[in-house]
């Protein structure tokens, strides 16, 4: 499915998602510039997010071989004698890893999908066949949308919370659980015939929704750079 | 005789046990009203008419559709209120939108025989912006330019264009840019404003005075707020163009007011998302004066000032004025007849071929400079005025901007990133490709131009690119209440030593004192003698 498109500032990059038999798990991400030869990218590790974070900063570039440099200095011996014995650690990451992390963090925390489209069957994630469609007065609502990746509240429920919830199709963070409150946009559009939820932290983010049909997908089509100043636009 | 009574009472019993068991079969049911007796005659009923094979075998099958067939559907006496749906009131709305209007309609037409048509061509730019990777989709497009249509008919306006769109939290704002006809301009509410200061300023003076009254006045503050930047006028600098505002096309289009360099200035500090209504308040630091309407203004004509971009030499300048040496800021262009395309590939790959049409915003808030400190009968316009007050030391130096018509190549860059992005939008067929110019400054803001034609847009959530984080301005020390004096100063009380202490010198002085005087006396009394 298209994943979405990031801009760069010499060129653009289509980004294309593949799912296996378990769609939250399983996926696989390549990217192209003309939409006509693809590059698979590789998966994202912990190692790999944590040196894009501290090296790349600022837009994309538009080319996946571009090296971002960021110079870490770790001052050793702090007696009198300053400035010696400095270890100059230099992280270099190149464009392809920024862009594996980045897809990897907008999946992590943006990505959208109804209440009851996906159903958790023998552990595994698969697509609801028999979904209808959220309704009119269900689209409207925040708590109807989850998040589609690894659920991290879901524990921290109290009980009485957990009885209205439906293990199968409720093993997933709504959205009304984001902090800060508001960090999404919902309106209808076409005179409530689709529901559309922007995302503010990432923008970009675009999820629609038809109600009482089982359409629904999401797109992110931007800069690939988070909105840390979400707080203050609010 | 026995036995035929015997026999009698045994067929009255049979009877009394066949009536009771009638009378059994009869009883209706608690839940369903029926009884037992008439569901079985009925059945029997259906058995001798249909006959069916195997008739044991579905006789549950058919007392089960003997008992449906039973139903009796009654209408309940509430009736669902009639419900119209969403998409039902927008397209009463937008119905407007496809009929044709009053006989006003032909004269319309003729009458605006100027060489620019007052309304845009918008399903032209939907194509042209379709080909660059950015717009609103065809049927969205469609209905903008009807509504278009609508504003054209219902204003007297010159020039309309469709400046883009605004997203917003609840709801997005389509915004049309539009230029009145020479004359029609309305008054607007500045006699209001005007009246408005003035009654502000004299309830001031009252308050002044009837605290001059007071036998101990209270310390006057020193503050003076820096002086105000007059606004421009209509059709000059930063308003240049009127904007009007829809939220979809279909509703009515409201006018935005104009401008003040104060609410430039404040939105350049501030990073607000819109959240769709016009009259929602701006809270934020440092405050903003005015409502959303105000700052979607604000945003609007800086975007405008950033982003609109022509090929170079379609505009040109009007008729040279006087010396050329004297470096009056233009701020009037007009369309250069002689203006041959450039072909796309040059304007793909420089940023010399695209120049800004729209006046740089200065400092100060405004395009046009204009010098604060000047006194207010002197306060004039005039070049001549405002060289005489360059010359003197204590004056600040008039902000500059670049002028008019500059080249995008001398776009200062932002957080090391450049500030444009331009692309091809098709590199299997160049010769009719469109060029793409991308704004990086602000995300959103896109020009295309092909041959002729091009067009400015802005499609985003009208917010600057601020690098990597924004920093909110920190607030003012604040200021001291009262100049201080001696009057208020506190000072430490005497101790009691230097109580003493002080008694003892004033005694002691007043001893010498006394001694002096007697011995003045005794002087005089031996001048005396």
């Amino acid at each position: 499915m298209l994943w979405g498109k990031i801009f760069g500032i010499n060129a653009d990059y289509f980004i294309v998602q593949g799912r296996g038999e378990d769609e939250l798990k399983d996926k696989k991400n390549l990217y192209s510039f003309n939409c006509v030869d693809w590059f698979l990218l590789p998966p994202a590790t912990d190692a790999m997010i944590e040196e894009v974070s501290k090296a790349a900063q600022g837009r994309f570039m538009g080319d996946p071989s571009f090296k971002y440099e960021h110079v870490e200095t770790h001052r050793q011996g702090g007696e009198a004698e300053a400035a010696e014995e400095e270890d100059e650690v230099t992280i270099k990451v190149s464009e392809e890893e920024r862009l594996v992390v980045t897809i990897h963090q907008i999946d992590r925390e943006v990505s959208v999908v109804p209440r009851g489209a996906f159903i958790k069957s023998h552990g595994l994630i698969q697509t609801n066949r028999s979904f209808n469609g959220l309704s009119h007065s269900e689209a409207g609502k925040l708590h109807n949308f989850l998040h589609f990746t690894e659920p991290k509240n879901l524990k921290k429920k109290s009980i009485l919370e957990m009885a209205y919830l439906d293990p199968s199709i409720d093993f997933l963070d709504p959205l009304s659980d984001d902090t800060p409150k508001g960090s999404w946009s919902l309106q209808f559009e076409c005179g409530s015939n689709v529901c559309v939820l922007r995302s503010l932290l990432w923008l970009g983010l675009t999820f629609y929704h038809v109600p009482m049909a089982p359409q629904h997908g999401y797109i992110y089509m931007g800069d690939g750079t988070k909105n840390l100043d979400l707080p203050f636009m609010l | 005789m026995e036995a035929r009574g015997g026999k009698q009472d045994m067929e009255q019993q049979k009877l009394h046990t066949a009536a009771c068991l009638k009378a059994f079969m009869l009883t209706n049911s608690t839940k369903t009203n029926l009884n037992l007796y008439d569901h079985l005659t009925r059945l029997l009923m259906r058995l001798m008419d249909e006959r069916p094979p195997d008739a044991v075998d579905v006789i549950e099958d058919m007392s089960r559709d003997v008992k449906r067939a039973l139903f009796v559907e009654r209408q309940s006496t509430l009736r669902a209120a009639p419900h119209t749906a969403a998409t039902q009131r927008l397209a009463e709305r937008q119905r407007l939108l496809f009929t044709r209007g009053e006989e006003g309609d032909q004269e319309d037409e003729l009458v605006a025989t100027a060489d620019t048509p007052a309304l845009p061509n918008v399903s032209e730019v939907g194509f042209y912006l379709e080909q660059a990777g950015v717009g609103l989709g065809r049927e969205e497009m469609q209905r903008i330019f009807l509504a278009l249509k609508q504003l054209v008919e219902s204003q007297p306006l010159q020039h309309c264009r469709l400046w883009g769109k605004i997203l917003g939290i609840e709801s997005n704002y389509v915004i049309a840019e539009a230029e009145y006809r020479e004359g029609e301009e309305e008054e607007e509410q500045s006699t209001e404003e005007t009246a408005e200061e003035e009654r502000e300023a004299e309830t001031r003076d009252d308050e002044e005075e009837s605290e001059a009254k007071e036998s101990n006045p209270l310390p006057q503050s020193t503050y003076k707020p820096p002086p105000v930047v007059p606004k421009e006028a209509n059709r000059t600098g930063v308003n240049k163009f009127v904007y009007y505002v829809c939220k979809e096309p279909g509703l009515p289009w409201v006018k935005l007011p104009s401008v003040t360099p104060a609410q430039i200035t404040a939105a350049r500090q501030i990073r607000k998302f819109f959240t769709g209504r016009l009259d929602a308040p701006i809270a934020s630091y440092p405050p903003f004066p005015g409502n959303e309407a105000n700052y979607l203004r604000a945003q609007i004509a800086r975007i405008s000032a950033g982003t609109h971009v022509s090929p170079q030499g379609f505009y040109q300048f009007g008729e040279e004025e006087g010396d050329e040496e004297e470096a009056i800021p233009r701020d009037s262009y007009e369309v250069n007849p002689d203006f041959e395309g450039i072909p796309v590939p040059e304007m793909v790959e420089s940023l010399s071929t695209w120049v800004h049409h729209v006046q740089h915003i200065l400092q100060q808030g405004r395009c046009t400079w204009v010098n604060l400190a000047a006194k207010p009968e002197e306060e004039s316009y005039e070049e001549g005025d405002a060289e005489e007050k360059e010359e003197e030391p204590d004056e600040p130096e008039p902000e500059v901007g670049p002028s008019l018509l500059t080249p995008l190549s001398e776009d200062a860059e932002l957080f090391h990133t450049p500030p444009w992005s331009t692309r091809i939008s098709s590199t299997l067929t160049s010769q009719y490709a469109v060029a793409v110019l991308r704004s990086n400054l602000w995300p959103g803001a896109h020009a295309y131009v092909c041959g002729k034609k091009f067009e400015n847009i802005y499609i985003g959530w009208g917010l600057k690119f601020a690098g990597d984080s924004y920093n909110p301005s920190v607030p003012p020390v604040p200021q001291k209440e009262y100049p201080s004096g001696p009057e208020i100063t506190e000072a430490l009380d005497p101790t009691l030593e230097e109580e003493e202490m002080l008694n003892a010198a004033l005694e002691e002085q007043q001893a010498a004192q006394e001694e002096l005087d007697d011995m003045d006396e005794e002087e005089e009394e031996g001048d005396d003698d």
